[in-house]
């Protein structure tokens, strides 16, 4: 049973990150599944299996036809925004582990100016579903969800702006380092986090993801055949999703404990269908829309106790070389935000070996989707040899 | 054709068939919640099932309206321009004191009718007694043309 390294990613590809760019989604979608199929080996009429998010503005039809895929069949989508991308990669880690598909590739892509992209943002005339509770009353985007989220916890744990700082500060150091990402040029003091203008008090603009145009793509096949694709096959040893009890998406409120999210429901899944556990993992790529999501990933995965998130950050602890090195890429919040899928492919980069703030023989990587909504996780290792 | 938006209204609700009953209370001075009629349990937001006892027979009960701050935000620009000359201004989440694990979200201030930026942010805490009470708010035109209106809750020290 299960599907423990039963596939891996042999291929990744990803577009440049801008603010802005030229091209149209479905361009960007495109070049980086070529891009991705490219580094794996595989001819694109080779693919027949297609996953991707529900919020995803590129269908897979065209997809197909585009890159002249012929016979595709398996495709599915994964719900919830941010907390998709690696429930995207183990819905197609599933179809080819049974044998729905041979060769399957997930992919997102975003423009920031997208009708898909930010829901938040258009106006109707009444505000329906749950958001009719909260929108109304000046609640209105994703940074004052988590914001409202982060007080609380400020008042329970003792958390501090230095902890969020530490966040910011690590995932910013990392981005310098790595040329893809947009600050890469732009080094951060604890200074000017400090300077920085509130968006949503707790939180600051630098507590916050960017905002980025860009393209990634995954390829995976079974490990059986991953051994004879040009890179270094990248084992998803294991992957799980996560609804916690009595979850409301984003505006978590409710219950008797809002602040245990999806992260430990799908914690409890993960390591549960893993040889590993979290103090065997090396380097770990945590989604980052806000900065409090790294503390509540850091104790929901069980790298720390409830409350122990922020202290986890102090003295380096998520830098390399710290206890815990987090998002070495820079992340959503310094590299590019493309609802987590950069996070991925840097999972797949540091188990390769090939990051550009390389964790030392990274043989264990977690990678997570997001925290505050319906979630998911992998690890990925480097596998049998 | 509805004439341009002279300016910029505030977000309403839109009721359905779960929530209408809880909307419907606040424009009679109620705050209500649903209550399974089988079992006792209290629930919000509404929904159609009892998640203790998966009954879909339930009553809307009117609750005393007092309760606690269980955390709070204070919002800055940039917000939709409705939103945007208020800001920055606060908002709350109440947990009720007939069963703290119930929360809404809403705005705390000075008098029902007074704006969502009417309280110094500096003055609310996590614990704090709050009360509610009740606004009319002016929302877009509806397909008829005439601006749609209705009652939502606002919440005050006590």
């Amino acid at each position: 049973m299960g599907i423990r390294d039963a596939t891996a990613i042999v291929g990744i590809g990803q577009t440049a990150f801008a603010k802005s760019l030229p091209e149209s989604e479905l361009a960007l979608a495109c070049t980086a599944i070529r891009d991705a199929l490219d580094d794996a080996g595989i001819d694109p009429r080779d693919v027949d299996g297609l996953f991707s998010s529900t919020m995803e503005p590129n269908a897979e039809v065209e997809v197909a036809r585009n890159l002249g895929m012929t016979d595709v069949t398996a495709f599915a989508q994964v719900g919830y925004g941010g907390g998709a991308g690696c429930g995207v990669v183990g819905q197609a880690a599933l179809s080819v582990a049974t044998g729905q598909a041979d060769v399957a590739v997930a992919w997102r892509a975003r423009k920031r100016g997208s009708r898909t992209s930010r829901p938040w943002a258009q106006v109707g005339a009444g505000i329906p579903g749950p958001a009719q509770y909260s929108r109304p009353f000046g609640l209105l985007r994703p940074v004052d969800e988590i914001a409202m989220l982060a007080r609380r916890y400020q008042h329970e744990y003792g958390l501090t702006r230095d902890h969020l700082a530490n966040v910011a500060l690590a995932f910013r150091k990392h981005a310098n380092a790595n040329p893809n990402a947009l600050m890469h040029a732009k080094p951060m003091t604890r200074d000017d986090y400090f300077a920085a203008r509130w968006v949503s008090e707790p939180l600051c603009l630098f507590d916050n993801c960017l905002e980025t145009d860009g393209a990634l793509a995954v390829v995976i096949v079974r490990s059986d055949r991953a051994k004879d694709c040009r890179q270094l096959p990248v084992s998803i040893h294991a992957f799980a999703q996560g609804i916690n009890d009595q979850h409301q998406v984003m505006t978590n409120f409710h219950g008797t404990d809002p602040l245990r999210g999806p992260a430990w429901t799908t914690a409890r899944k993960l390591w549960s269908l893993a040889d590993v556990g979290p103090g065997d993992v090396d380097v770990a790529q945590l989604y980052d829309a806000f900065s409090p999501l790294i503390l509540l990933s850091l104790e929901g995965y069980g790298f720390c106790d409830r409350g122990e998130g922020g202290p986890f950050t102090d003295d380096g602890g998520i830098e390399v070389g710290g206890r815990l090195p987090v998002n070495t890429s820079g992340g959503g919040m310094s590299e590019a935000y493309v609802h987590g899928f950069n996070l991925i492919t840097e999972g797949v980069r540091q188990i390769r070996g090939t990051s550009t703030s390389q964790v030392a023989d990274a043989e264990v990587c977690l990678v997570t989707s997001g925290e505050g909504v319906p979630t998911s996780a992998l690890i990925l290792t480097r596998g049998a040899a | 054709m509805a004439a341009l938006e002279p300016q910029p209204r505030p977000l309403l609700p839109e009721p359905d068939d779960d929530s209408a009953p809880f909307w419907d209370g606040c424009s009679v001075g109620e705050l209500r919640v649903q209550t399974c009629t089988g079992c006792g349990h209290r629930r919000f937001p509404p929904r159609p099932m009892c998640p203790a006892c998966r009954s879909l027979d339930s009553r809307w009960e009117a609750l005393s309206g007092r309760g606690t701050v269980w955390s709070h935000v204070v919002v800055h620009p940039p917000v939709l321009a409705a939103y945007a000359a208020s800001a920055p201004y606060p908002v709350v989440v109440v947990a009720l004191e007939e069963d703290p694990t119930l929360r809404m979200v809403g705005n705390l201030v000075t008098a029902p009718d007074d704006p969502i930026n009417s309280i110094d942010p500096a003055d609310i805490a996590i614990g704090q007694s709050v009360r509610v009470g009740f606004t009319e708010v002016v929302g877009s035109p509806g397909p008829d043309g005439h601006p749609r209106t209705m009652i939502l809750p606002r919440w005050m020290p006590r």
